[in-house]
């Protein structure tokens, strides 16, 4: 149990020095790091499958994504221009009204049960590949038409173009 | 893995709720405070990774694997967004020589 909220810490933890490191390469090496504890909590949830896509495709493949496009956009000359300070804390404040709202809205809730494993095989491949390919077939070849065309537009849009060129 | 599975077993609902919340707070703040694009894009990565863990929460929660899938399709549409988002950053910095967003508001009233 005291695994949990050591990891939601780091969580949080993380998640602000992802917002508030100066430099975007720190950025990013702190958002790795925030994943690495999201895949912590799959872990604990015994959403195995869930643990190794979140590893494999947030960590190794989008974040690279991110640190290749910060290498190909030469951030070294000039560092972020600093916004106000005013429209800084209104931005802390809206955000902290949020989280202020939904944690009050909690409690509304009567007593909250505490989550419980009752089919210990419910994030194994096995059963989520059932799932997947019974009830979820359509969406599944949908989402990879959606790939594909985000794959066709990614490289349109970053090419540059021959006439403007 | 039982070991592992059984250490979970007091954390109440609530306390999901609350770290995704607080998470997807610290999200939304990263979309007001920031002037970089990427780190602004960053942000919305943490928004939807915060409701991910939300959905396996509630999953596990209900014994219903319906909502793991979804967490499934989730990934597979931050994967497309991210390809294309990142594209139209490497062009806005060709085109502008910056990734200030304070530089896009053309479209701004």
């Amino acid at each position: 149990m005291s695994t949990f909220y050591f990891i939601a810490f780091l969580s949080i933890f993380f998640s602000i020095l992802v917002i508030s490191a100066k430099n975007p390469v720190h950025s990013i090496l702190y958002l790795i790091l925030t994943f690495f504890t999201f895949t912590v909590h799959y872990i604990l949830l015994n959403a195995q499958f869930l643990a190794i896509v979140n590893f494999i495709v947030y960590m190794g493949a989008i974040l690279v994504l991110f640190l290749y496009t910060l290498m190909l956009i030469n951030l070294n000359k000039e560092s972020e221009p600093v916004k106000p300070f005013m429209i800084k804390i209104a931005g802390v404040f809206g955000g902290g009204i949020l989280a202020v709202a939904i944690a009050s809205s909690l409690k509304l809730l009567a007593k909250s049960n505490p989550v419980v494993l009752q089919n210990p095989n419910l994030g194994l491949v096995k059963n989520l590949g059932k799932v997947l390919f019974n009830e979820f077939l359509l969406p599944f070849e949908v989402s990879s038409v959606l790939l594909l065309s985000a794959m066709v537009g990614a490289v349109l849009l970053a090419t540059k173009d021959p006439k403007t060129a | 893995m039982e070991s592992l599975t059984n250490t979970i077993h007091a954390v109440p609902l609530n306390h999901y709720i609350l770290l995704s919340a607080i998470i997807f707070s610290i999200g939304v703040m990263g979309v007001l405070i920031r002037r970089n694009a990427i780190v602004i894009f960053m942000s919305v990565e943490l928004m939807l990774n915060s409701v991910n863990l939300l959905l396996t929460a509630f999953s596990v929660y209900r014994g219903d694997a319906t909502g793991q899938v979804f967490v499934f399709f989730i990934m597979a549409l931050a994967a497309a967004e991210v390809a294309v988002g990142l594209a139209i950053i490497v062009m806005i910095y060709r085109n502008t020589n910056s990734i200030d967003i304070n530089v896009l508001n053309r479209l701004k009233w």
